[in-house]
């Protein structure tokens, strides 16, 4: 009896009746969920505070142990890209557009061309691993200076070729956005090479972002077309983010 | 039962943490278990091995025959853990659907309550730290000469689980709840920073003290377990010393202890 009564008091009672109890916090609009979610703005604005415009660590050629581990979209299938893949990539472009002065189409022979910046690195993963590789591409700041954003620009949106979803309403393509501040990070990179070779196409060749203050799902792959804009709202559910619209944080400091 | 006066022993910010700590504390492991659950192994050093081998612990799922068995690998020593640990409720989970929030496998779910009473438990941490220190508690739990000089006969009477009701907390108590307050939730919420690139980037140091992002998420695993131990003793002892007179005193703040007989 005294037994019980103390369960009752105490928090392990909510295990005797399950966690299913917890389960309707899974749904993004339950006030349950939103409650938990508070603690996000405070997330953000504590790191951003404590982080400033620090770098995150860069390891040594002797701490790359193994290649980079492959994860979401490894192998894009839609017939333009594979097309463009089988020519090694000759007629890429990459299209900087949205809310900038002079919109960019920059062939990868373009972006080597431009000054490049060469970071090893570990790759975490929301899912808790992590993985060291090297990555070496034009910093994103360059490229956006290129285009001259106007100063209502207060995002970047990356638009990819891989679809990460099928259904009947058709293809979802992965997107992903981050602020000025980590687009303008010197360490923001747009990478085309991998390991001292070109970027893989399970890595997201022919190029992808590397945001290293942040986690994995974040570093858009295949990505197309970098847009500028003053509003997430109008992108895939407004959350700014393929994973952001299914629940995780759109910042991913943590 | 003890016979003696009523004393006063824990001041309301005490037990309205205590609350606070229980709560949280039940949430960040259910939700710790499900994050653990999207990758059920524990690594030693900056990354994770996949091409090589630096895992201490290894939960998963093997097909045999058609049907699925739970293996867990401690060390490299493989252990079959069928329908608790790698395959349970009939399906491929390193952690049963019964110790995880939310029951089904949801990471995101997961992670914003495990963030949530995250800021929660530091929170109220911080406060319990600085009201303690201004009135006077945490002298309370630091254990004085004469208490180490008790420390013998303490355990003695623990092992015999014969049980004295003071005001004040007698040694071995002093050291489980100053190990707990001071020790294993400073290395969690430590640990638990170590996991975030964002302050990684702000506090490079906290991966040289532990090693690694990886061996950081393994002490952080490591020290849920103890944390799981001292609930356990901490039951145990309730129930031993008196369940009412033991929560009247962390509800109401008031105590009954032996008095003259001791």
């Amino acid at each position: 009896m005294i037994n019980r009564r103390h369960l009752m008091l105490g928090s392990a009672a909510l295990s005797l009746s399950g966690c299913k109890v917890f389960d309707r916090a899974s749904d993004p609009d339950s006030a349950l969920r939103q409650l938990f979610a508070s603690h996000e703005g405070l997330t953000r604005s504590t790191q951003r505070a404590l982080i400033g415009d620090r770098l995150a660590p860069e390891f040594s050629e002797a701490d790359i142990r193994q290649g980079q581990r492959p994860n979401g979209s490894t192998d894009p299938d839609s017939t333009d890209y594979r097309r463009m893949a089988e020519a090694g990539f000759r007629d890429y472009r990459l299209t900087v557009t949205g809310l900038v002065d002079v919109p960019q189409s920059l062939s990868l022979a373009d972006l080597a061309r431009l000054p490049s910046r060469t970071q090893i690195t570990r790759h975490d993963c929301v899912e808790g691993w992590s993985c060291i590789a090297k990555w070496q591409g034009v910093p994103l700041g360059t490229v956006l200076q290129m285009a001259r954003p106007k100063v209502t620009a207060r995002y970047a949106v990356f638009h990819c070729f891989d679809a990460i979803e099928r259904s009947l309403s058709g293809e979802v393509f992965y997107y992903e956005s981050i602020d000025l501040i980590d687009a303008f990070h010197s360490q923001t990179i747009l990478a085309y090479a991998m390991n001292g070779a070109p970027l893989p196409v399970a890595n997201g060749a022919p190029l992808r972002l590397r945001v290293e203050r942040q986690l994995g799902y974040k570093m858009a792959k295949y990505v197309h077309t970098v847009e500028l804009t003053d509003s997430l709202a109008a992108l895939g559910y407004g959350k700014g983010s393929y994973w952001a619209d299914r629940g995780y944080e759109w910042y991913a400091g943590i | 039962m003890p016979q003696g006066p009523l004393v006063y022993r824990q001041r309301l910010t005490t037990r309205i943490t205590h609350w606070v700590w229980a709560v949280s504390l039940f949430f960040l492991m259910l939700t710790g278990l499900q994050i653990f659950n999207a990758h059920p192994s524990l690594h030693i050093g900056q990354e994770s091995g996949f091409d090589y081998d630096n895992a201490i612990l290894k939960i998963g799922a093997q097909k045999e025959g058609g049907t699925l068995r739970g293996v867990t690998q401690v060390f490299g020593v493989a252990f079959d853990t069928t329908g608790v640990l790698g395959v349970s409720g009939g399906e491929a989970r390193a952690i049963p659907a019964a110790l995880t929030i939310p029951s089904t496998q949801s990471l995101a779910t997961g992670r914003v309550i495990h963030f949530f009473f995250a800021w929660l438990l530091v929170g109220t941490l911080s406060f319990w730290l600085v009201a303690s220190a201004l009135n006077g508690h945490l002298r309370q739990l630091i254990p004085t000469l004469a208490d180490l000089r008790a420390l013998p006969r303490d355990l003695v009477d623990h092992a015999r689980l014969r049980v004295h009701h003071t005001a004040d907390y007698n040694v071995l108590q002093k050291l489980a709840y100053a190990s707990v307050l001071f020790v294993a939730l400073p290395l969690m919420i430590l640990t638990g920073l170590s996991m975030s690139p964002g302050v990684n980037a702000a506090a490079p140091w906290l991966l040289d003290l532990f090693q690694g992002r990886q061996t950081a998420r393994t002490i952080h695993f490591l020290t849920m377990l103890a944390l799981l131990g001292f609930f356990a003793a901490h039951m145990a002892m309730i129930l031993l010393a008196g369940p009412l007179n033991e929560m009247r005193s962390i509800l109401t703040g008031w105590y009954r202890t032996d008095g003259d007989r001791e």
